[in-house]
């Protein structure tokens, strides 16, 4: 019963860690490398540390080889001398033994002087020798003597009082200090044999390195016996470690100096890349008579004389373009100044002449109408040529106040009623249940509506022309929607051009200047704010200005859609969602939905150009409200579902669905 | 009606039909072409209004509105290509009482003109004060403490309309249109300006106005007096 519950828990116990483990692990690495974060900017950022810290790490590498080179090389030399010496020492040695002992053994022999000495005397004068052997080298080598005996019981105690026990100068150890391998070789070899080893001594010294010489020698009886020279490396490892300190020593200072000669050059060639640098940011800047300091004729000299060449360059080319398109805006005003004086004079001399022409044959008089109504038109092209050259010429100013934009739309709408009329078209205004407040200057506002609802008019078809209003989020927008013939894709961005007209062909009855919306684009941007177009063909268009509530302030987002939710493809996403998405829209908003054919409106329908000046990212960002009028008037409460909302409006849409066959 | 206006300007097209327009309407109008004659032109025919073109040969026409306004306070209107807000303003500054940008219709300047000579037609005797100013209407004279001030015609209009209802805040455009008898006029710029030129003139600390108070956002209204 318990196992699975157990085998569950410790799974989860194996699972879960690492399921927990790696968000903390990444946690602690991101805390790790927080501080970091500088000395990894300066590291990147930094040509001259980069460079030192190359040399630094390269120039230790060099020096470290170097030193095991050269440590390696005076060892072996040392080595190879010692060796030769203690060979030479320990031969020598070895030969004065075997002379003691075999005069030994003539003497016994030849004269018996003492023949009680014996065969103990073997011991004995082992002993003499060993003693004899050491005194001549204190401090330069130790001996050691080793008999057969001992050998043969290697474990036996008081070595040196025995006969038969091995024998040694210097507190030496005899039994550590002689490698088992050189006994064994020194046993059955008759030459003299060598081999690194190691001492031991019991007067509580370190284990020293040195060199064993043995030989298997006869002594006084006879008897074999073995002779050991062992040499220790004192002197060469104090010599060593001198050479080591040395290189050691200069190996810092090499490496210490090498970085700073590292440092000193890159300086030299990074400080003026570094002044290039902060020149080439301020010509960036503007500040165009920058130049660099250029000493020598090396090749930073000559970067820094190409350098200013360019600059040269640039300042004269730059200085040239400024002048051109100054002398150019100039022109422009000039010309339009130029004019003004003698269209004065024409404008006086027409107005008299319109004022006499009930006394003039009808066509005279005719004549003398055009001539009004064109000099009106030449004027009004004038002072918009002006308008924009001001714009060009930066010196358009921006008289900011707060006005309520209601006011301004509501003389905008009075003023194009008389238009508005001849065509046959109303202009609904909504959202003006609540005061829509804004910084602006009202002359550029009321320009911008201005030229909007008179082209809304002009191309609405004769079909009603819908003006809303909203704010929200430190924005306030007004959106002109019309129902005529609407725009191509791509003329969305097209209108705002200078003298742009949609259908040369096209009859227009305002007679504008083709400035309007450049003029307005203008306006709204010197507001910081945006002027934007959208439009489907058949389907109207609808423009949007919108403006920060604050003069200055930057803009997030529109509290209207650029697209109208009258759009074709609006209706069709709306029309093939079920009918519970809009629960408070009316019935007539349902009916007009469920109108639409859905297959020609179809989503993918290209005809659905948006145009923007400001950027579009924003339009229908999700944080703006699409409508603030949330007023009691349940069945219109989104006035751009049903345009005009009236039984007109339904002609409209029909008439537009006939476009859309 | 008194109508004689004198043309500074030296397009002799524009002269000549601003001469048939002003005729037609009544005037007599009188011309000059330079800059530099303009003064003695205005000595010689002591018109009633002068009609001043700001791009003149020789001295330029700011110049030639700083010497008729130094001798006299007769009505100047400038004719300017200009409408940018400095050259309005230097003009207006310089002594001008209104302006007309080219290119204008001749109704239009014909109606300021009327404007600013109807004016001195309808001497009502009146007394008012404003302030510690004592205006006679009538006798067209401004006094402090018995010292009178010298104000141009349209300054001293603009005082009176603002001390006969010192109770009332003026916005800018209805002292347009009581003032410089503008209907539909936006330019409240002339109401800006010659405010700032009347306080310099009545005000004992132009900085801190107590005859002529801003109301902000609003206008304009008579000090407490």
């Amino acid at each position: 019963m318990r196992a699975p519950y157990e085998r569950e828990r410790l799974e989860s116990r194996l699972a879960d860690p690492m399921r927990g483990l790696t968000p903390v692990i990444r946690s602690c690495v991101r805390w790790a490398r927080r501080p970091l974060q500088p000395a990894t900017r300066l590291w990147r950022r930094n040509l001259q540390l980069r460079v030192v810290a190359f040399t630094l790490l390269m120039s230790v590498g060099v020096v470290l080889l170097l030193g095991f080179v050269v440590i390696g090389q005076v060892k072996n030399g040392l080595l190879d001398a010692k060796e030769k010496a203690a060979t030479n020492q320990a031969t020598g040695g070895f030969s004065i033994a075997q002379e003691m002992a075999n005069e030994g053994t003539q003497s016994q022999d030849g004269t018996g002087a003492n023949p009680p000495q014996g065969p103990i005397d073997s011991g004995t004068w082992l002993t003499d020798l060993v003693q004899q052997f050491a005194s001549g080298g204190k401090g330069v080598y130790w001996i050691v003597a080793l008999t057969p005996a001992h050998r043969d019981e290697p474990t036996f105690g008081e070595a040196t009082s025995n006969a038969h026990g091995p024998r040694s100068s210097g507190s030496v150890l005899p039994d550590r200090s002689i490698p088992a391998s050189l006994m064994h070789a020194v046993e059955t070899h008759t030459g003299a044999l060598k081999q690194y080893t190691t001492v031991y001594t019991d007067d509580g010294a370190k284990p020293k390195p040195a060199l064993a010489v043995g030989k298997r020698l006869t002594d006084i009886n006879g008897g074999t016996y073995q002779l050991y020279y062992l040499f220790p490396f004192d002197q060469e490892e104090k010599t060593l470690g001198l050479v080591k300190g040395t290189l050691a020593t200069a190996g810092i200072f090499v490496v210490v100096l090498l970085g700073a000669i590292a440092w000193l050059v890159t300086r030299q060639v990074v400080t003026p890349v570094r002044m290039a640098a902060g020149i080439a940011e301020r010509l960036a800047a503007g500040r165009l008579q920058e130049r660099m300091q250029v000493s020598g004729e090396d090749d930073i000299a000559r970067l820094g004389e190409s350098f200013n060449k360019m600059a040269q360059n640039l300042q004269v080319k730059i200085q040239q373009l400024e002048d051109l398109s100054r002398m150019q805006r100039r022109f422009v005003s000039d010309v339009s100044h130029e004019l003004r004086t003698p269209l004065t004079t024409v404008r006086m001399a027409a107005d008299v002449i319109h004022d006499a022409r009930d006394g003039f044959d009808p066509v005279t008089a005719r004549s003398a109408e055009l001539l009004q109504n064109q000099l009106d038109r030449f004027e009004s092209l004038l002072s918009d040529l002006l308008e924009i050259s001001r714009f060009d010429a930066g010196a358009a100013e921006l008289a900011a106040e707060p006005i309520d934009l209601r006011d301004v739309v509501r003389q905008v709408v009075d003023a194009a009623e008389p238009l508005a009329d001849r065509k046959g078209s109303r202009v609904v205004v909504r959202g003006d249940t609540q005061p829509v407040i804004a910084e602006a200057d009202p002359r550029r506002v009321e320009r911008i509506l201005r030229n909007l609802v008179v082209n809304a008019i002009e191309h609405g078809e004769g079909r009603d022309v819908v003006v809303r209003m909203a704010t929200a989020d430190g924005a306030v927008a007004v959106a002109v929607r019309d129902y005529g013939v609407g725009l191509k894709p791509g003329e969305a961005t097209r209108v705002f051009n200078r003298f742009w007209r949609a259908d040369p062909a096209r009859a227009r009855t305002t007679g504008g200047t083709g400035l309007g919306l450049s003029i307005a684009v203008e306006d709204a941007r010197l507001h910081g704010g945006w002027l934007q177009a959208w439009g489907e063909p058949g389907g109207g268009s609808q423009f949007r200005m919108t403006l920060p509530r604050t003069a200055g302030d930057g803009l997030r987002g529109s509290p209207i859609p650029l697209e109208p939710e009258d759009s074709r493809r609006n209706r069709a996403v709306k029309s093939s969602r079920p009918p519970a998405v809009g629960p408070g829209r009316g019935p007539s908003g349902a009916a007009a939905a469920a109108n639409v054919p859905v297959p020609r409106a179809g989503a993918g329908d290209p005809g659905s150009p948006e145009g923007s000046i400001g950027g579009r990212s924003a339009v229908r960002g999700p944080r703006i409200p699409p409508v603030p009028n949330a007023s009691p008037r349940v069945p219109t409460a989104d006035p751009a579902a049903l345009p005009g909302s009236g039984a007109r409006v339904v002609g409209h849409k029909e008439a537009v669905r006939e476009d859309d066959v | 009606m008194k109508g004689r206006v004198l043309v500074v300007d030296d397009d002799t097209a524009l002269s000549e039909m601003l001469g048939i327009v002003l005729r037609g309407e009544g005037f007599e109008p009188s011309f000059c072409a330079d800059g530099d004659k303009a003064l003695a032109a205005f000595r010689e025919a002591k018109p009633d209004l002068v009609l001043l073109d700001l791009m003149l040969p020789g001295r330029d026409g700011i110049d030639v509105c700083r010497q008729i306004r130094a001798e006299s306070g007769v009505p100047i209107v400038m004719l300017t290509a200009k409408s940018d807000t400095v050259d309005v303003v230097v003009g207006l500054e310089s002594g001008a009482d209104d302006y007309v940008i080219k290119p204008f219709k001749p109704k239009e300047l014909v109606a300021r003109v009327r404007a600013r000579l109807r004016r001195a037609e309808e001497p009502t005797p009146e007394q008012l004060t404003i302030g510690d100013l004592v205006i006679d209407v009538a006798g067209h004279s401004v006094k402090r403490d018995g010292q009178p001030i010298a104000l141009t015609p349209l300054e001293f209009d603009l005082l009176v309309a603002l001390a006969r209802k010192p109770w009332q805040v003026f916005t800018r455009e209805v002292l347009l249109e009581q003032v410089w008898g503008y209907r539909h006029a936006a330019d409240t710029r002339l109401v800006n300006v010659h405010v700032q030129r009347l306080r310099s003139k009545v005000e004992r600390d132009p900085e801190r106005p107590e005859i002529v108070v801003t109301v902000r956002g609003v206008g304009y209204k008579a000090g407490p007096g």
